[in-house]
């Protein structure tokens, strides 16, 4: 159980940071990673007040506050026709409604869960992260920093045009992902995110070529089995190495095949 | 430090531990149906409504409820009384534990999506477990609960809405 000594709706982005600079301070997402542990935080520094909590869609980019929470992903209609409901996909098994109301999209990205649906989603977009003091970066970027005590302000997706379609394997639904696949097609190529290896999501681009002439049944067959063969995967107690090469070939075919107007699978 | 929020309805002032769970809270103010199950965010037991949006009282601060309104079921008994019945006539209630839960969460999703698919009702319910009925029964008697209400407001049966 966690130990919260004091806790602060900080009214500016810079209070919040100052207190974060203590070793003590703790800045408090949905507080539901948060908890799951066992520690004492000196001040729990609670973002609520600072207008972070909306999802923006202008004409280059959607803007997500990182308050938001994985059900406004879930339920944003911008975002979800651009992504043609890559974004629902990705978070609709995340435990349930209520837990989706409150873990925010901030805490999601900061943590760099392996597991995480969420990143996975985001690293197959044209994202980045908006640091309070480390400023805009590539959400690719971002994925490899160690934590340090910046503050995640907000998301950008540009609005790069695309498809995009987003897979998982789950043991049984609201349970954490055996793997997880975003795929997108943008106008600098094809993106393969694959998560839940178990170990943090990677981005794998067509360095082969493999789809330079499009989608077809053998291209999709083709890069699949190279996909497999190139990502790292481990054993875990939701599924073994072996099993989770397997789902990657499968994942990424169908992925592939939806993206290219093959199949739909969701 | 000090706490104020609505509480089913009513302004409730008091002190508080910084890092006092909401359900902790909820509880010592008299709302028992609140419960605690697993405590990892899993079980949807201790569901409530922050300003109409169903959460998770045993995973947020009560600090954070301050100036929101929260209700539990003991201030919506009479929308829960509407449909409760439907639910224990198919003997989906056998511990009764999930119970609470289920009721808060289904009321927040007939307010969303006033008539629901089965695979609607599925996916807003997933996040409420059961460890003794399976879900069927839950699932049955939310879809009797809403044929009920339709062929209340058919014609034929000159319907309690008069339509
Ligand atoms: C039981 C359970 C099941 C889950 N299942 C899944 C799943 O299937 N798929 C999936 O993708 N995810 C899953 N998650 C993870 C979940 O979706 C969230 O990603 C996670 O809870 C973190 O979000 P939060 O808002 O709760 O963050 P918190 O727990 O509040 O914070 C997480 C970390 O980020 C820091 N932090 C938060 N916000 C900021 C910010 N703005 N700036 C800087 N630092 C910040 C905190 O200090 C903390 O270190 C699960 C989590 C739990 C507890
Ligand atoms: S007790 Fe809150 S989710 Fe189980
Ligand atoms: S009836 Fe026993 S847990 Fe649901």
């Amino acid at each position: 159980m966690m130990n919260i000594q004091n806790y602060v709706q900080a009214e500016s982005l810079e209070e919040a940071y100052q207190l974060n600079q203590k070793r003590s301070g703790r800045i408090i997402g949905g507080m539901l990673w948060m908890k799951m542990a066992r520690n004492t935080v000196g001040t729990a520094i609670d973002l609520c007040r600072l207008g972070l909590d909306t999802i923006e869609e202008t004409e280059d980019e959607f803007s997500i506050g990182a308050m938001a929470a994985l059900r406004q992903l879930e339920q944003h209609p911008g975002l979800n026709a651009w992504t043609k409901g890559a974004a629902a996909r990705a978070v609709q098994d995340i435990v349930g409604v209520q837990f989706r109301n409150m873990a925010t999209v901030g805490g999601s990205v900061w943590g760099r869960f392996g597991f995480s649906d969420v990143l996975t989603f985001l690293l197959s977009l044209d994202t980045y992260v908006e640091l309070y003091r480390g400023g805009l970066l590539p959400l690719e970027e971002f994925a490899s920093l160690k934590k340090d005590n910046d503050i995640l302000v907000r998301i950008h997706i540009r609005k790069k045009p695309g498809a995009f379609v987003y897979q998982a394997m789950r043991n049984q639904r609201t349970d954490f992902p055996v793997l997880t696949c975003a795929l997108s097609r943008m106008e600098d190529g094809y993106r393969t995110v694959i998560g839940a290896r178990p170990g943090r999501a990677l981005v794998l681009r067509d360095e082969t070529n493999l789809l330079a002439g499009g989608i077809t049944e053998e291209s999709a067959e083709a890069f699949a089995s190279w996909a497999a063969e190139r990502i790292p995967v481990g054993s875990n107690l939701r599924g073994s190495a072996a099993y989770r090469t397997q789902l990657v070939r499968v994942l990424v075919k169908r992925g592939l095949l939806e993206l290219g107007g093959k199949e739909t699978w969701n | 430090m000090e706490l104020k929020l609505t509480l089913n309805g009513r302004t409730v002032t008091d002190h508080i531990e910084p890092g006092l769970l909401l359900i902790d809270f909820l509880r010592s103010h008299g709302c028992f149906s609140v419960k605690r199950g697993c405590e990892t965010s899993n079980c949807g037991l201790c569901t409530v409504l922050m300003d109409g949006r169903p959460v998770l009282s045993c995973s947020m601060l009560a600090a954070r409820a301050a100036g929101h309104s929260i209700m539990t079921l003991e201030g919506l008994q009479e929308e829960a009384a509407d449909f409760a019945g439907f639910i224990a006539d198919q003997g989906a209630d056998q511990c009764g534990f999930c119970n609470p839960g289920f009721v808060m969460n289904t009321i927040a999703l007939l307010r969303e999506i006033p008539d629901p698919t089965d695979d609607e009702i599925r996916a807003f319910l997933a996040g409420n477990l059961c460890r003794c009925s399976g879900y069927d029964g839950q699932l049955r008697g939310i879809r009797r609960y809403l044929d009920s209400k339709k062929a209340d407001a058919s014609p034929e049966k000159g319907g309690s809405h008069g339509a």
